[in-house]
């Protein structure tokens, strides 16, 4: 039901809406949004499957991801090199896994990914600490960044080896009550 | 195979279909990233709300007012569907209507308007049954509601370890990723470093409890005037509905516009006025913010439920009046119809051709309707309440915010900045309104089957009206303090709520007998005999005698003690589950240690063979032990 449209087969349709949490509307209006970053670069018809990826720089200038200072390691994890650069692919799942229908474990796996930035599968203290620096835009003193550092590893690490393993992660942020609320993006 | 499909394509439209039907979605994402969860948590309760009362709206109309209006009998046609021929010059004028007098009270909007036969129409509908049943149903279906999102909501609850994490989660959950907006972006970068600053000095410093004397002593005094406040508001509004029940025996004209809104405006004023008091005392307090709050979200919610209950007694009050009132009616009745028949009989022996006996329905005597006089008050009630709201968010959002933006040129100091500068959206006080309003509809709807259809038209208003206030006066909160843990703590008080509305009106139907003169039920002894009276005209009679033998009290007594050990079971066995998670956790832990010291050779062997003997020793762990052997082959 709906308009009739050109831009993916209905088999890629469907795919989408097995993939991601969004409904058909839902897609074509992301595909729009994610044309209209870039009219020149990325084609209107999907259906011979184009090899193309949007730049990091017109990703990070959406008014969804504008202000967010992790907007940089969102792009990075969902993008298939962690350079950035994202595909209409990455770009759906990206909001899938942001958008409120996403289930706890799967935001709490991404958001791991995200904070871990040096991608080393844990969260060790220097991740910490930039997480730290970008989220007070360095409004606390080194002496207090260290000092919630060793905070978090106190509370949260559970084999005692000096960074946040998943395990780790996901024990400590499942029980958190504004984890969902805050962890999502509408779009 | 092919059905599977289609059934699932199916099921993918309809998904699909429902995800359209969603409202407002994109006036909420605009509020999202302008001001931040928290205020849009608001809007999704208000949007959540409509939904139900949508379903309430559709049941009611459908199923009472529709029928009624359809087949029952017209405007005019009885003594109860009429308008008295004393009120018939001034019935449709405005101010008659606005009071939902006049033509307003002799419609479908109320009870009194219901005939009491059996059946109406050539389909046989059963009115009476239909009345009292969908009265039913509407609590049965808002009781569902709240308890499903409850329950939907108790897995983010997360077990309740409020301090395990609290740096952890400051850091990985403090930034909200809905806000898309500079300015809001800044206040949230502030906020965080604050929150952060005073977790790191309340971690540092211990805590010295300075002068406890005097703390005591200034909180023991602000928690006397809160009392006091209480007690004030509580006697205003009795007294209010005592004058309002004088105003009512005078002649209408003679009042002036206060005097006949008195009641509403007092209610409405209070309740906007003492939250501000409250917030006075509260600085005598010196609590935590978080636990003011706490302590201010406690006592309006006392503030609210008290007026909402003075107000229920005093027109328990008055509806007793009203019923002492009928027994005097009835007997003047009596008399009137004999004077009638004696001058019917006079008539017709005076000459032969006898005219048929005709008095038209506006001249009959009424006997007094108390269910239409407590939906009138609710109704009234209710649209003061929205007025009021309004008019708040005009003066106090709005012109404030035009104030402060164009005399802020000409003024000594900075008011944006100082006082009074813009106001921030009071989440809190909304959310209490909201919930109270809708208390309030729950209690009137079954004595006037319009209330449902009224509130869907004040909250659909509502939402754009505040949508707009909210992106054109209100400016983000600087600190954030939630109120809860999660959104189970409004959806709790929504709850009791809900069942503090319905216990009157339980009250009312069981034990107080209708009016003889108007209503679906007039003529019975009690609201509920429509029941049995069902079960005997409809029902084959082997039904009525197998549900009279399940009504043996016996039968009832052996269910409510199976259901009380079932309770008893099942909450023992939460427990139980609960402890087994736990030692499952404590295991885990473990695990992890001797992994970890596995690696660094200490004493690894004693620490095995304590880790194994521990395992093997709770039966729960089966599955445990059995893993820790296939680890250590």
């Amino acid at each position: 039901m709906g308009s009739k449209q050109t831009v993916f087969t209905h088999e890629q349709l469907e795919a989408y809406q097995d993939c991601t949490f969004f409904t058909r509307k839902e897609i074509m209006r992301l595909f729009h949004r994610y044309q209209d970053l870039a009219p020149q670069l990325v084609p209107l018809d999907y259906t011979t499957c184009p090899d193309v990826k949007v730049p990091y720089e017109l990703i990070g200038s959406m008014p969804e991801l504008k202000d967010n200072p992790f907007r940089q390691r969102i792009a990075q994890v969902f993008s298939d090199d962690g350079d950035g650069h994202m595909t209409l692919d990455n770009f759906l799942d990206m909001f899938s896994v942001m958008s409120e229908m996403a289930p706890r474990d799967l935001k709490a796996y991404y958001a791991f990914k995200i904070y871990d930035f040096n991608n080393d599968d844990y969260i060790c203290a220097w991740d910490l600490e930039q997480t730290l620096t970008k989220l007070t835009r360095g409004g606390l003193s080194a002496e207090e960044v260290s000092l919630v550092c060793e905070k978090v590893l106190d509370e949260a690490d559970g084999d005692h080896d000096g960074r946040l393993s998943l395990e780790d992660f996901q024990n400590m942020i499942l029980r958190a009550p504004d984890f969902l609320s805050t962890f999502h993006i509408r779009i | 195979m092919m059905m599977a499909k289609k059934w699932a394509k199916f099921l993918r439209d309809f998904e699909n279909f429902k995800a359209a039907c969603i409202p407002w979605e994109n006036k909420i994402k605009a509020i999202e990233s302008q001001f931040g969860s928290s205020v849009a948590s608001y809007f999704l309760f208000l949007r959540w709300m409509y939904g139900v009362n949508m379903v309430l709206f559709i049941l009611t109309f459908s199923l009472i007012m529709l029928p009624e209006y359809l087949w029952g009998l017209p405007y005019g046609s009885l003594p109860r569907k009429t308008v008295p021929r004393a009120e018939e010059a001034s019935a449709a004028n405005f101010g008659v209507l606005y009071d939902f007098n006049g033509l307003a009270q002799y419609s479908v909007l109320f009870y009194g308007y219901y005939d009491n036969k059996r059946t109406i129409g050539w389909m046989n509908f059963r009115l009476p049954l239909s009345y009292f049943l969908v009265g039913i149903m509407c609590i049965g279906y808002s009781f569902l509601v709240v308890l499903k999102a409850m329950t939907k909501n108790i897995g983010d609850d997360g077990g309740g370890d409020d301090n395990a994490f609290n740096f952890s989660w400051k850091v990985f959950t403090s930034w909200d990723y809905l806000i898309g907006n500079p300015e809001t972006a800044d206040n949230k970068f502030n906020s965080i470093t604050m929150n952060f600053k005073e977790a790191i000095t309340e971690e540092r410093a211990a805590q010295v409890e300075e002068n406890v004397h005097l703390i005591r002593f200034l909180r023991f005094l602000a928690n006397f005037f809160v009392f006091l406040t209480l007690g004030g508001s509580g006697y205003l509004i009795f007294w209010a509905v005592k004058r309002s029940q004088e105003f009512a025996q005078q002649d209408p004209d003679t009042l002036g516009w206060w005097e006949k809104n008195e009641m509403n405006m007092v209610m409405s004023l209070l309740g906007m006025f003492c939250p501000t008091l409250f917030d006075l005392f509260a600085e005598l307090e010196d609590y935590h913010p978080l636990i003011a709050l706490k302590w201010l979200l406690g006592r309006i919610f006392a503030l609210l439920l008290g007026n909402l209950y003075v107000f229920i007694l005093a027109l328990m009050d008055e509806i007793n009046n009203k019923i002492e009132e009928e027994k005097l009616v009835k007997a003047n009745i009596t008399l009137w119809e004999a004077n009638m028949i004696k001058a019917y009989n006079a008539s017709f022996s005076e000459n032969s051709t006898g005219s048929p006996f005709f008095v038209h329905p506006a001249d009959v005597p009424r006997g007094p309707c108390w269910e239409t006089m407590v939906g009138q008050e609710f109704v009234r009630l209710t649209v003061s309440d929205v007025l009021t709201t309004y008019v708040t968010i005009l003066i106090g959002d709005f012109l404030r915010a035009c104030f402060v933006r164009f005399c802020n040129y000409c003024w000594c100091w900075d008011l944006e900045y100082g006082y009074p500068s813009y106001t921030e959206f009071d989440i809190s006080g909304n959310v209490l309104a909201l919930i109270f309003n809708q208390g309030m509809i729950w209690m009137g709807s079954f004595f006037a089957p319009s209330l449902p259809g009224i509130n869907i038209l004040r909250l659909h208003t509502s939402m754009y009206f505040q949508c707009w206030a909210v992106m054109c006066c209100n400016v983000p909160e600087a600190r954030v303090f939630k109120a809860s843990r999660s959104n189970n703590f409004y959806l709790g008080m929504l709850l009791l709520i809900l069942f503090l509305s319905t216990m009157p009106v339980l009250y009312m139907i069981v034990s107080l007998p209708p009016s003889f003169d108007c209503g679906p039920f007039s003529g019975k002894n009690r609201m509920f005999e429509v029941i049995g009276e069902t079960l005997e005209h409809d029902f084959p009679s082997w039904m009525a005698k197998i549900l009279r033998q399940l009504s043996n009290p016996g039968l009832v007594i052996a269910v409510i003690l199976v259901m009380v050990l079932t309770i008893y079971y099942l909450n023992a066995t939460a427990k139980g589950q609960k402890a087994a998670n736990l030692d499952l956790k404590k295991k885990m832990k473990m695990l992890q240690l001797l992994v970890a010291s596995h690696k660094y050779p200490a004493s690894p062997e004693k620490v095995h063979f304590a880790l194994l003997f521990q395992i093997c020793e709770s039966p729960a762990n089966k599955h445990c032990g059995a893993s820790v052997f296939l680890f250590y082959p």
